[in-house]
């Protein structure tokens, strides 16, 4: 016989009494100090390499747009003297010169201005128009045929098409660039909506609301709204690489900005004409863009994982 | 099912003829000087130029165009390249140009599929190790670069590194190799990142706690149970991959200088090559269309649970 068995359990009167009913306290146990966004952001930061990219990349925002105003090299300032085409990085010339005397460390700032603003635009209307088309037509499911059928066609013309004859009708711009991008982008935003609010508007939670007498306006203000916000971030963030290697391929395919234009596009696919004999002139504003693009993308991601309730602790 | 089938197919049907009259009528939008070359412009005077327009038919009101066009494609004429390819049958081309695209776009998607499903497992296996970090910034690059910069990169750098020809050559083999793999990187990307997404989410699905408490292997499961699950919404792209490989990819073609179809639908729309561009959106329009429809056949086929049919309730 072991020893638990003979020992005697006693029950020590002074910890164990019976409750005594307390209307307030019974009130607070289902109540939690959860807030949604703290939550979020918390998840978020709590990685050090998302704090430094989100520094890295308001940096670089901040640094393209004030560039022009502590520096006063004219990017497209070119030179007639020999010596000063194609050369090296240097103190004067960081990234180094192209082969007309530009300086290409003042180019690859404007040209990141130039593309922040693009890619921010996209973003704006792909995003804004998508949600506002994707919510309407997860919310109305008699509007499927049509839309779908829009879809399909939409995603169907090439937007090139869209490019060229716009280039002629009004001068290759950043306009024309914008609507071609735009046109397409923002229906294959709503449905990816679409979808999002179709699963999250009949998910068994939802439906339980519903059934418990949730009115319509708080189940859309808490319970969808913050799936859908978090989705909509991670699309916007998303949207910005998206935008500069669409640009980037315009460029590269000829239908891009004009070449004069101040673009990342433009410098790097001018950087590949002459990559043999002086890689350093794509090599370096590419690492920019690269720097970019990569920062956009995994903060997008890990925002989504962020804002995901279920990763919250 | 076959109603399923006979209504799918007329949908098809409209949104290919939606798309094509689409494309087909923002062509006549075109200017009229887009149709000459360059030495028609200095050369001829204003009478042979329209006489030149008025015999390819390029003066009639866009519907009468569109009548003709339509009749003589059921009669298996596809018409003659305008500006690209001057007066080539558009069928001797594509004869020409298809295979070379077609048997790169198998090998790749080959490549891409065996590749990116087997790092995807291999990711999922060491989740949160090693191997799957690396898998990440694998995924990372690719898809957060943009596809020319990396494209570039590779082509001059490892075509030196392996000894290769850096330029694609119809009678060197070894010239063969870098344009294939890079072609798959797209894809290798794209199968890996879902496929552990979609792993990683089975891992946490109720059945598969239940095959293990039966006492089945940790790997049996995953073979079995997870993998055969998390395969199943990989599987409706299949068909479309496999339909548009003879569309080929604009940057690798125009890298690599390979004679395929690859920036054909571009550099058409560019040049205002209006036959060739309508013959090109027609095709890829109806294989991206069925593509879609047979990936919903495959997904049915291949998922049970998946009913094409709604009940009637």
């Amino acid at each position: 016989m072991s020893q638990q068995n003979e020992k005697k359990i006693t029950l020590d009167p002074v910890k164990f009494r019976a409750a005594v009913f307390d209307h307030m306290r019974s009130e607070d146990t289902g109540y939690s100090n959860y807030s949604y966004w703290k939550s979020t952001f918390r998840t978020f930061f709590k990685s050090k390499a998302v704090c430094a990219l989100v520094i890295l990349i308001c940096g670089i925002i901040l640094m393209s747009f004030l560039y022009p105003v502590f520096s006063d090299v004219d990017p497209t300032k070119r030179s007639l003297i020999f010596m000063d085409w194609n050369q090296k990085p240097s103190e004067t010339h960081w990234f180094g010169t192209d082969q007309l005397g530009r300086d290409i460390w003042a180019r690859a700032w404007y040209g990141a201005r130039n593309s922040f603003l693009l890619g921010f635009c996209i973003a704006l209307s792909d995003v804004g128009i998508g949600m506002i088309v994707g919510a309407l037509w997860g919310y109305n499911r008699k509007m499927d045929p049509v839309m779908i059928e829009l879809y399909n066609v939409m995603t169907n013309i090439p937007s090139t098409v869209y490019l060229v004859l716009l280039a002629y009708i009004m001068n290759t711009s950043f306009l024309t660039l914008f609507i071609s991008m735009a046109s397409r982008g923002w229906i294959v935003e709503a449905r990816f909506f679409r979808n999002r609010i179709l699963s999250i508007r009949d998910s068994e939670y939802n439906i339980a609301s519903k059934c418990l007498g949730t009115s319509m306006w708080k189940i859309v203000t808490k319970n969808i709204i913050p799936h859908i916000i978090s989705l909509i971030i991670m699309e916007a963030a998303l949207c910005i690489p998206y935008s500069i290697g669409s640009e980037v391929f315009l460029g590269f395919v000829g239908v891009g900005m004009p070449v004069d234009a101040i673009t990342l596009g433009n410098i790097v696919n001018q950087g590949r004409a002459s990559f043999t004999q002086h890689p350093y002139q794509m090599l370096l504003p590419a690492a920019i863009l690269c720097i970019i693009t990569i920062a956009f993308y995994i903060i997008g991601n890990k925002f989504a994982d962020a804002s995901d309730p279920r990763n919250h602790v | 099912m076959a109603k399923y089938i006979g209504k799918r197919a007329l949908r098809s049907l409209l949104t290919v003829s939606i798309v094509f009259v689409a494309v087909f009528m923002l062509l006549r939008f075109m200017p009229l000087e887009g149709y000459f070359s360059d030495e028609m412009i200095k050369e001829a005077d204003e009478a042979t130029r329209m006489s030149y327009l008025r015999n390819l038919g390029l003066l009639d009101h866009p519907l009468v165009q569109l009548g003709r066009f339509v009749k003589n494609l059921f009669q298996g004429e596809l018409g003659r390249s305008l500006t690209v390819y001057p007066k080539v049958p558009i069928l001797t081309l594509l004869k020409e140009k298809i295979p070379v695209t077609a048997a790169f776009g198998l090998v790749s998607m080959i490549l891409g599929i065996v590749f990116g499903l087997s790092l995807g497992l291999i990711m999922v296996k060491s989740q949160n190790h090693f191997g799957d970090h690396m898998g990440n910034m694998f995924i990372l690059v690719i898809r957060a670069v943009p596809s020319i910069l990396y494209l570039f990169v590779i082509q001059v750098y490892v075509s030196a590194w392996l000894d290769v020809p850096m330029l694609f050559y119809d009678n060197r083999p070894n010239s063969w190799i870098l344009p294939a793999i890079s072609l798959s990187l797209g894809s290798v990307a794209w199968y890996a990142l879902w496929l552990r997404r979609f792993m990683v989410d089975e891992q946490n699905q109720d059945y598969v706690k239940f095959a293990q408490v039966k006492g089945l292997s940790r790997s049996a499961v995953q073979r079995k149970h997870i993998f055969r699950n998390a395969i199943i919404p990989l599987v409706i792209y299949l068909p479309s991959d496999l339909l548009l490989i003879i569309s080929g990819s604009l940057v690798i073609e125009t890298l690599y200088s390979i004679p395929g179809t690859g920036g054909l639908l571009t550099t058409a729309i560019k040049n205002q090559d209006n036959n060739l561009v309508q013959i090109l959106v027609l095709m890829y329009a109806v294989l991206s269309v069925l593509g879609v429809f047979l990936g919903d056949l495959l997904i049915a086929f291949v998922d049970p649970r998946i009913k094409l049919t709604q009940k009637e309730d």
